[in-house]
């Protein structure tokens, strides 16, 4: 406290004050510290109940059979997650390309107004609810198809990973020093050249993060394939057939009253966790390990 | 060619060369083509852009597929379908209220919810805990963020609900009863269900939001808060909260908007029943979850109508909120990285 | 062999701020000019105006001629054909760091659609060679990345880079700045020996390094060519009272 005080009253005063403020002080960090506990308390339940619940019915019958009729014990899930795959295939290689070209176009085009809105469309894109999405998809293919179909499916996962790749391509290639393409462009080598040999190389690991991240994103996403893709008992690898994907599995076997699908739910929901988290966290770790490592000098 | 006034280093004493203006008319280059890529520089410039317009051109068949099919519904009912209460596809007569009630309670619990556990936790990784904590905890909250909505709503159904069941919602109903708001049949399933598996989801990106923000306050407002004096708390509460009070507000909006079109995970648990009840306890249904359970088996072309009426309007109110929200983050942090470059 | 520029009523803006005005000059063949001046008086936007590297930047603008031997640099002949022709060499060593030595020398070559795989052999050797990293490098021209060399043997990769595509012009804006004395030594070197068979045009803020490397010296300030002439004269007997100002140190 304040040595120079002679009045001993307002430094006992200060004193008291600043009891109250350590007070405060000490409180408020311990709020904030059990918003963390309370906050991570769900993700270690969900987590450990996946574990519980899942591990027990995940076998080689699970993952290689198709579903067996109600009541008949057994079965698995081989259709559904061959469905996914399917169906995340076709939305990859939909939205993928354009997601990236369109990243490129504002790292390398678009600094300028009509980048700012491209900008703003993409992120308010991003939050347009999946539901949505999935009208769209069905008015656009499976009207005029007259079916249900993986297509369909596959069309409404590529809207929604479009943003999210646009955008962290963008920041990838704003990651790569300037000086890198004007060494390009002092060899002669054009533009185009230059972009997708040189600047898109130096970043290819970043805008590898991104699409991974848009597919972790998707790979769960159930409600747009709800009334696209519309799930099929059977084993199904025919593009312009309705589907079978594992989240559609986990929702029709979790709010079915039969105790043997909500086992099969459990596992297929496991399953699904460990690909995307999988996914997640390996491109975190490649990020940490250096991913640009060559573009900050 | 000598200088007197810095000597070179080593002196090879090559004579002046004559000035040799003569030069060859044409250098042939021979390894390379000497085409000049104008041509591919314009179509790749043209090939990007066609992606970028693109993004815009989503956003238009969105609008349009919307607008175009829900036009039946539309002349049917016209603005009462956002105040009718009935809803009747036997009779093919339809109000879209308790679907709008049923989205706005439930976002709005969410949101009381999720904000101070967001904020708490945003705050706590950035200002408060130790740096090692740092990496692992914001790893972990973008891990529930990276949760599907379909395993929320597995957990919800078979481990939120039983608890909610046996334990909170009795205790509520003693406590709150008279407030109205926790009366009834404890269920497990209804909008309390709803409102706090909203919550669990929307807590990562509100918190995310807010944690970049909070970074982007500029260290001498912290420390000239600190140089007079503050304790910890009061530094972040006087030089950082209210820094950040915009972006956080963004985040918040950010965070209102995924809860209004969450879909599975509120199907599987608020019970799909479309009444407007004062008791949290109450099923109820969104407008989402209307879409998600009824779409497929719409038979009626007005039936059908409806519900994309119901998304056009789903789609139109997440529109604005996020496009809100972004204008708030970006006038906090804009301009930081997309500045740099050049 | 190097060729004749010409630079003729060259002015150069960054948007709304005009950078040169009305620069008049002419480079010998097979000689090194040096361009000397404070930091901000154009030199550096000078030089990127002789390959057209001024208009990579958003709203910059240039206006008047330039010519390279025989070819137009604004006029018919396109950024990238003229570059091809007219080398650069950059402030801060840039070599690309995904790719390893030898794709670094051949980049330029490679990314213009050359694939002959023995042609290309024999330029990254002969181009490694004449900036005098060859022996320093050429166990590992695959293994190592360009970003993985020391900053003096990452800018003569980046010299061997420029080379490989044959220009006649070298420009080099400030290539020794970055770099430590034993390094600017061997670039001086080279620079001594590259002038037999190329245009150089070199920038730099080091009096010394343009007294000791080029027959030519230019003074710039404030966007304007204060002073041009033989080396030995502008730092002997400089005609212009601000050229002896800054020369003798008395601002700059």
């Amino acid at each position: 406290m304040s040595e120079r005080s002679s009045n001993s009253v307002a430094q006992s005063s200060l004193l008291r004050i600043s009891l109250w403020r350590r007070f405060t002080d000490c409180f408020a960090t311990s709020v904030a510290a059990l918003t963390v506990v309370l906050v991570l308390l769900p993700l270690g339940a969900i987590f450990a109940y996946l574990v519980y619940r899942g591990i027990g019915s995940i076998n080689w019958a699970f993952l290689t059979q198709t579903p067996k009729p109600v009541g008949e014990a057994g079965g698995g899930m081989a259709n559904a997650i061959g469905g996914s795959v399917l169906i995340l295939g076709i939305a990859s290689l939909l939205g993928v390309p354009f997601g990236i070209g369109a990243g490129i176009y504002l790292a390398e085009y678009g600094r300028n107004r009509f980048g700012d809105i491209i900008r703003f469309t993409s992120d308010v894109l991003n939050g347009v609810p999946s539901i949505v999405i999935g009208i769209v998809a069905y008015s656009v293919v499976v009207l005029r198809q007259k079916h249900f179909s993986a297509v369909a499916g596959g069309f409404a996962l590529a809207i929604m990973m479009v943003p999210t790749i646009t955008r962290t391509t963008e920041e990838m290639l704003l990651l790569v020093p300037q000086s890198i393409r004007e060494a390009a462009y002092g060899l002669g080598v054009p533009r185009w050249r230059t972009t997708l040999s040189i600047t898109l190389r130096t970043a290819t690991s970043g805008v590898i993060t991104g699409v991974m991240l848009a597919f972790a994103r998707v790979a769960g996403e159930t409600a747009p394939l709800l009334f696209t893709a519309f799930g099929n008992q059977y084993w199904n690898l025919n593009v312009n057939q309705s589907t079978a994907a594992l989240p559609l599995q986990i929702f029709t076997y979790a709010i079915s009253p039969f105790d043997e699908w909500h086992r099969q739910a459990w596992a297929g929901a496991l399953v699904l966790i460990v690909l995307i988290v999988g996914a997640v966290a390996a491109v975190r770790i490649a990020v940490r390990r250096g991913a640009l490592a060559g573009a900050n000098n | 060619m000598a200088n007197q006034a810095f000597p070179r280093p080593q002196l090879t004493g090559q004579p002046v060369s004559q000035k040799t203006t003569v030069e060859p008319k044409t250098r042939p280059l021979p390894l390379m083509p000497s085409s000049s890529g104008e041509v591919a520089d314009r179509l790749f410039g043209f090939a990007m852009l066609t992606c970028a317009v693109a993004i815009l051109g989503l956003l238009v068949l969105i609008v349009y597929e919307l607008v175009g099919r829900s036009q039946l519904s539309w002349h049917a009912f016209g603005w009462k379908f956002f105040a009718g209460r009935d809803w009747n596809p036997v009779e093919e007569h339809f109000g879209a209220l308790p679907f709008i009630y049923g989205t706005l309670v439930s976002s709005l619990l969410a949101l009381i919810i999720a904000v101070p556990l967001a904020v708490g936790v945003a705050v706590f990784t950035t200002e408060m805990c130790p740096k090692w904590l740092r990496g692992p905890l914001s790893f972990t909250t973008e891990l529930l963020a990276a949760i599907p909505s379909v395993i929320y709503g597995l957990w919800a159904i078979f481990v939120l609900v039983p608890l909610l069941r046996q334990y909170v919602q009795p205790f509520l109903a003693r406590t709150l009863g008279w407030t109205g708001l926790f009366e009834g049949p404890p269920y497990g399933i209804g909008m309390l269900a709803a409102g706090i598996i909203l919550a669990i989801m929307i807590v990562p990106i509100i918190s995310s939001i807010t944690r970049e923000v909070l970074m982007v306050v500029p260290q001498h407002q912290r420390e000239g808060v600190l140089a007079l004096g503050a304790t910890r708390w009061e530094m972040i509460r006087i030089g950082v909260l209210r820094n950040a009070r915009a972006g956080i507000l963004g985040g918040v909006i950010l965070g209102l908007g995924r809860a209004l079109g969450e879909t599975m995970a509120v199907t599987m648990v608020i019970g799909n029943r479309p009444e407007i009840a004062r008791s949290l306890f109450a099923p109820g249904y969104t407008m989402a979850s209307v879409i998600a359970n009824e779409f497929s088996e719409a038979t009626g072309d007005v039936y059908l109508s409806a519900l994309i009426e119901i998304g056009l309007a789903l789609f139109l109110v997440t529109i604005v909120v996020n496009a809100l929200a972004r204008l708030m983050v970006w006038s906090v942090t804009r301009g930081l990285p997309a500045r740099a470059h050049v | 062999m190097g060729v004749t520029i010409h630079v003729e009523n060259l002015n150069a803006w960054y948007g709304k701020v005009q950078a040169l005005h009305d620069i008049n000059l002419k480079f010998e063949p097979n000689h090194a000019t040096a361009l000397i001046g404070p930091s901000g008086c154009g030199k550096s936007t000078f030089i990127r105006c002789l390959n057209r590297m001024h208009e990579t930047i958003p709203e910059a603008r240039v206006k008047g001629r330039v010519r390279i031997g025989e070819l137009d640099a604004y006029n018919g002949t396109s950024a990238t054909q003229l570059r091809r022709r007219v080398g650069m060499v950059f402030q801060k060593p840039n070599p690309f760091p995904s790719m390893s030595i030898y794709d670094n020398v051949a980049s330029g070559l490679k990314l213009n659609g050359v694939r002959n795989r023995k042609q290309l052999d024999e330029v990254v050797e002969r181009s490694l060679n004449a900036s005098a990293l060859w022996d320093e490098v050429k166990d590992q021209l695959h293994k190592q990345s360009g970003a993985g060399l020391s900053g003096g043997q990452q800018q003569r990769l980046c010299i061997a880079r420029a080379l490989a595509v044959e220009p006649e012009v070298l420009l080099m804006d400030e290539p020794c700045s970055a770099l430590d004395p034993i390094s600017t030594g061997k670039i001086e070197e080279l620079i001594f020996q590259l002038k037999e068979q190329y245009t150089i045009v070199i920038v730099t803020h080091n009096m010394q390094q343009a007294a000791r490397v080029a027959e030519f010296t230019g003074f710039f300030l404030l966007g304007k060519v204060i002073e041009f002439d033989k080396t030995e004269k502008i730092f002997t007997n400089p005609s212009n009272k601000r050229t002896e100002d800054y020369i003798t140190g008395r601002f700059g």
